[in-house]
């Protein structure tokens, strides 16, 4: 397999920041192997949800921005009939093709297309507050579901992986300059890169 | 201003693209009706008050919308999928249950916009 780089380069920068003793957001790149798009043709999506259930043992509840996450595999709802599935391991790709036939829907690997940052903490939501029009709050943003939104143009899917951890999905080629502004943005609150 | 998409919920118009008037109807490709193309491509009517849009979540789902806007006081009726019957499994009865459910924090929400 090839060796992935990070697009991050100089900017990912380990170790604590901003205020010392106790970082409110730890800020992380899971580089996962995968990340694959599914796209069900309209009237297909039972189809699709029922594929990805299979190619990888999560099972989706059919809403807008419904989503789930379980041992290092993710999926969510980020647009009508269409989800994003993440496997930390690689190989997602070809196991969702075969699982969607071209009768229901499209398969695009993304797996080198989009990076994944995460954020965590109990100031996590303060900092994506700074970011994005949304509302963070556990009770309109359920751990599991996906949201798709931009900031200045950088479109972001996010999905919430737990009460207090995020992991957003931007392109590659924004993925240093979100990076960065999210640092900035985690000063005040003090921060902690691994 | 903000738009409720029926997939999103509730955004800031910033996320949205104006795509035009969609009380326009194409003629038939074939046609060679210069008129009837005239028509479709320049003639607007322009109505102060209600007026029925096609606009694109560009920055969130990136569905087509038809919004119902009024142009005079820019308050947003209806909102649909501009296709129609294509995404009825996605047109969700949660929207209706996810602003129940957030409501209460509505209140929060503007007091702090208010500060």
């Amino acid at each position: 397999m090839v060796e992935r780089e990070s697009p991050l380069g100089a900017a990912y920068t380990p170790g604590r920041h901003g205020v010392a003793d106790k970082p409110g957001a730890q800020i992380s790149e899971p580089r996962p192997g995968s990340i694959v798009e599914i796209v069900a043709w309209p009237g297909s999506e039972k189809a699709a949800l029922a594929a990805i259930k299979g190619a990888t043992g999560l099972t989706l509840p059919d809403r807008p921005g419904g989503g789930a996450s379980k041992a290092g595999k993710s999926a969510f709802g980020f647009a009508p009939g269409r989800w994003l599935v993440i496997d930390q391991a690689e190989g997602l790709g070809p196991a969702l093709r075969a699982a969607v036939d071209s009768e229901t829907g499209t398969v695009t690997d993304l797996s080198h297309g989009r990076t994944a940052i995460r954020i965590e903490g109990v100031r996590a939501e303060w900092v994506l507050s700074k970011f994005f029009a949304i509302d963070f709050s556990v009770e309109a943003f359920p751990v599991g579901e996906g949201r798709s939104t931009a900031h200045h143009d950088i479109f972001t899917q996010i999905q919430r992986t737990g009460d207090d951890r995020f992991d957003v999905y931007v392109f590659r080629s924004f993925a240093r300059a979100f990076w960065t502004s999210l640092c900035h943005a985690s000063e005040e609150v003090g921060y902690e890169v691994s | 201003m903000r738009i409720p998409c029926p997939y999103c919920g509730p955004r800031d118009v910033g996320e949205f693209t104006y795509q035009g008037d969609a009380t326009v109807t194409r003629p038939d490709p074939a046609s060679t009706d210069q008129d009837g193309w005239n028509r479709y491509v320049y003639d607007r009517a322009n109505p102060a008050g209600k007026h029925s849009e096609v606009w694109q979540h560009s920055g969130g789902c990136r569905a087509h919308l038809i919004v119902e806007r009024d142009t005079l006081t820019h308050a947003v009726g209806a909102v649909r999928y501009a296709r129609g019957s294509a995404t009825k499994a996605a047109a969700r009865p949660a929207a209706k249950a996810a602003a129940k459910k957030t409501s209460p924090r509505k209140p929060a929400t503007r007091a702090k916009a208010g500060k």
